[in-house]
C-alpha cells in the first residue's frame, strides 16, 4: 500500500464546466438506475482533469454530491487510486516505469534524466512549472521499455539522451510523435515483423 | 511455427487500418448472426471443446466457466465484464488487441455475452490506457453505428450494449472479484469466494469476468471450429497465444504463436535472440511478474505452456516473458518486484499488507548483502506464511518471484552476504 494524503492547500470552491458536465452526465448514464457510484473513478478523472491535473479537495465533494455519495467513500477512492494526483503537478506529468521489465532495459538512465532536467526530487514541480515527474509502476508497454507516460500518451524505446531530448522538445512547447522513440512502428521486432508476412490474409482488404 | 493463416490476431502490430470495413475485410464480423444462431448452450459448447484456458493468468477452461452462469435469467441481469485492467509486470497483449483490432474484440463480446445470455457487458481498462481507451470507444461507437451492436445486434434478434469503463492506476483491479468492487465505485478490494462472480457479481447479479485475448479469440473459433483450435498446441494446453518478450534479448515484441512453442525457439524466432547469445542467458521470468523465475538450464528444453511451465515450478500465466542475462542482478530485479507488490497491496489481508512490505525490506539489504545467511531460510518460511493465506492471489503473487529466486539461485544471496564483512552487534 501507498500512504496518500490530501493537500494541506487546498482551493475553496470546485463546480464542472458546462462541457465536462455534460461529459460526466454520459458516464452516469453507462450505469443501471441506483448504480451511479459506478461512475466515481471517471467523474474523479474529469475532475483532476479540469483541475490542472490535480484533486482537490472541493472537487471530491462535487463528485460525491453528484452521485449521492458520503464524503468519506470519495476520499478513499481518491486515496487508493494511485492516478489521482493530491497535489498540484507541472504542465506535463512525467510518469516513468520502472518496473523490473522496464528497469532491465535503462530506466535508471530515463529517471536520471527527469532528476536533470526537470528536478532532482519527483513529485517537485520544476522551477518553469513545465513539469513535475514521478516512479510509476508498471504501464504495460513492457516490449517497448523503458517508456514513460506525458499526460495521455505513451513514449516507448527511450535512453537517456533519448529522454533528454523528449524533455527538451517539450519545455520548447513542441509536440513530440508519440509511441516508440526509435524506427518501430509499435510492438513488432525491431528490423520488421517476423510474422503477418503472408499477403494472401490480407488478399480482400485491398487498399488498407 | 503457427502459419500466418492461423493467426486470430492479423493487426496485432497496427500496421493495417483498425476501423470497420478493414478488420471486416480481414475477417471480423463475418456472418456474426449465424454464429449466434447455434444458441447459448451450444456456442459455450464449442468453446469447451477448443481447450481455450483463460489467457489471463490463471489459464481456467473458459468453455466452463460460461457454464456456470444460471441457464435462465430471472429477476436478476447477466452480465459480462471484460478485464482489461493488464497491469502484470511484463504483459503488454491486451493493450495491442485493443488499439490495433478492437472489432476482434467486440464481436467477442457480443458472441460471448450471447452465449450467457447477457444484454450488458463491461470493458474495464486500466485508467493509464487513456489512447487505447479512445480507440476502443471509437470502435464501439463505429460497431454501434453499423447495427453491430445495440438493438437486434448484429441482425441477431439479441440486443446488446457495451459500456466502456475504466480504472485510475490499481494492479488489484485485475484481480476480478476487485474489478467488480471498482466497478460498482469502491476501492478495489477482492471479495471473499464464495459466493462467485457467476451467482453474485456485479451489481449482485450473475457475472462471469474474462480476459480480453480469451474473449477476442472465440469468434474465430466459433467461425473455424472447435477442432482447428484445439488441434494447435497440445492437450490440455491447445491454441494460439500472445506473447510478450521483454527484457534481454535483442528485439522485443509481441507475437501470436502456438501454445506449447519451446522457449529457445520462441525467443530465438521472434524476439532475436537473448542479447551476447543464448549462453549468455542466465534466468527467465515466464509468464509475468507472478511465476517464479527459471534457470537457463530449465529454459533449453522448457514448453510455453500451462502444464509445462508448472511441471518445472513455475506458470505460463500471461505469457510475458522477462528475459534476464547474465549482467543482471537478480536480487535486484527480484527486490523491484517485490516492492512493486507492496506498493500495490490493496491492504484488506494483514499476511499480504505486513508481509509485502516486510518482505521488500529484506531483500533490499540482501541487495546490498547487509543480511545474515539465516535470514535467507526466515524470507522463504515468510513467502510461505503469506502465500495461500490472503483472499486474492496478490500474496502468492508477491511470493512466487522470491521462492523462485531463493529455490535457483540462493547462492547468489549467499556470495553477496559473505563479501559484505559482518557487522559487529551493536
Amino acid at each position: 500500500m501507498s500512504a496518500r494524503r490530501l493537500a494541506k492547500e487546498q482551493p475553496t470552491e470546485f463546480s464542472f464546466s458546462a462541457e465536462n458536465l455534460e461529459i460526466a452526465k454520459q458516464q452516469i448514464a453507462k450505469y443501471p438506475e441506483g448504480r451511479q457510484a459506478s461512475a466515481v473513478i471517471p467523474l474523479l478523472w474529469i475532475a483532476q482533469r479540469q483541475g490542472d491535473g490535480w484533486l482537490s479537495e472541493p472537487a471530491m465533494r462535487c463528485v460525491a454530491d453528484m452521485l449521492g455519495m458520503a464524503y468519506i467513500r470519495v476520499y478513499e477512492i481518491a486515496t487508493f487510486y494511485t492516478m489521482f494526483n493530491l497535489s498540484p503537478v507541472g504542465k506535463h506529468l512525467v510518469q516513468v516505469c520502472t518496473t523490473t521489465p522496464c528497469w532491465l532495459r535503462g530506466s535508471d538512465d530515463v529517471v536520471n534524466a527527469c532528476k536533470k532536467h526537470i528536478h532532482e526530487k519527483p513529485h517537485t514541480v520544476s522551477e518553469d512549472g513545465t513539469f513535475s515527474w514521478m516512479e510509476v509502476e508498471c504501464l504495460g508497454a513492457c516490449v517497448n521499455a523503458p517508456m514513460v507516460q506525458v499526460g495521455d500518451d505513451f513514449f516507448e524505446d527511450l535512453d537517456g539522451p533519448k529522454m533528454e531530448a523528449l524533455l527538451s522538445d517539450l519545455r520548447a512547447g513542441k509536440n513530440p510523435e508519440p509511441g516508440p522513440q526509435n524506427e518501430r512502428h509499435s510492438s513488432e521486432p525491431m528490423g520488421g515483423a517476423t510474422t503477418l508476412l503472408d499477403k494472401e490474409i490480407y488478399a480482400a482488404q485491398g487498399e488498407n | 511455427m503457427l502459419q500466418d493463416k492461423d493467426r486470430i490476431f492479423t493487426n496485432l502490430y497496427g500496421l493495417h487500418d483498425w476501423r470497420l470495413p478493414a478488420a471486416r475485410s480481414r475477417g471480423a464480423w463475418d456472418g456474426t448472426a449465424k454464429l449466434l444462431e447455434r444458441g447459448h448452450d451450444e456456442i459455450a459448447e464449442v468453446i469447451k471443446e477448443s481447450g481455450l484456458r483463460g489467457r489471463g493468468g490463471a489459464g481456467f477452461p473458459t468453455g466452463l466457466k460460461w457454464t456456470f452462469m444460471p441457464k435462465e435469467v430471472g429477476e436478476r441481469p447477466h452480465y459480462l465484464v471484460v478485464n482489461a485492467d493488464e497491469s502484470e509486470p511484463g504483459t503488454c497483449k491486451d493493450r495491442d488487441i485493443m488499439r490495433h483490432d478492437p472489432h476482434i474484440l467486440i464481436e467477442g463480446c457480443l458472441v460471448a455475452s450471447f452465449a450467457m445470455r447477457a444484454h450488458t457487458c463491461y470493458i474495464y481498462l486500466r485508467g493509464e490506457f487513456i489512447r487505447e481507451r479512445e480507440r476502443l470507444q471509437a470502435a464501439v461507437d463505429e460497431a454501434y453505428e453499423a447495427g453491430l451492436i445495440g438493438k437486434n445486434a448484429a441482425g441477431s434478434g439479441w440486443d446488446f450494449d457495451l459500456y466502456l469503463h475504466h480504472g485510475a492506476g490499481a494492479y488489484i483491479c485485475g484481480e476480478e472479484t476487485a474489478l467488480l468492487e471498482s466497478l460498482e465505485g469502491k476501492k478495489g478490494q477482492p471479495r471473499l469466494k464464495p459466493p462467485f462472480p457467476a451467482n453474485v457479481g456485479l451489481y449482485g447479479c450473475p457475472t462471469t469476468v474474462n480476459n480480453v485475448e480469451s474473449i477476442a479469440v472465440t469468434p474465430t473459433i466459433l467461425r473455424r471450429g472447435a477442432d482447428w483450435f484445439a488441434g494447435l498446441g497440445r492437450p490440455n494446453n491447445t491454441g494460439t497465444k500472445v506473447f510478450c518478450i521483454s527484457g534481454h534479448v535483442n528485439n522485443p515484441c509481441n507475437v501470436e504463436e502456438e501454445m506449447g512453442i519451446p522457449l529457445k525457439e520462441l525467443i530465438e524466432k521472434h524476439a532475436g535472440g537473448v542479447r551476447g547469445g543464448w549462453d549468455n542467458l542466465k534466468a527467465v521470468i515466464p509468464g509475468g511478474s507472478s511465476v517464479p523465475m527459471i534457470p537457463k538450464e530449465i529454459c533449453d528444453t522448457v514448453l510455453m505452456d500451462f502444464d509445462s511451465l508448472r511441471d518445472v515450478q513455475s506458470g505460463l500465466g500471461t505469457a510475458a516473458v522477462i528475459v534476464m542475462d547474465k549482467s543482471t542482478d537478480l536480487i535486484k530485479a527480484i527486490a523491484r518486484l517485490a516492492y512493486f507488490y507492496k506498493h500495490e497491496s490493496c491492504g484488506q489481508c494483514t499476511p499480504c499488507r505486513e508481509g509485502t512490505g516486510w518482505m521488500w525490506r529484506v531483500l533490499e539489504r540482501m541487495v546490498r548483502g547487509e543480511a545474515q545467511v539465516e535470514e535467507i531460510d526466515m524470507l522463504y518460511e515468510v513467502t510461505k506464511q503469506v502465500e495461500g493465506h490472503t483472499i486474492c492471489a496478490l500474496g502468492d503473487a508477491a511470493a512466487w518471484p522470491i521462492q523462485g529466486l531463493i529455490r535457483h539461485f540462493r547462492h547468489e544471496i549467499e556470495e553477496r552476504i559473505g563479501a559484505v564483512p559482518a557487522v559487529a552487534a551493536e
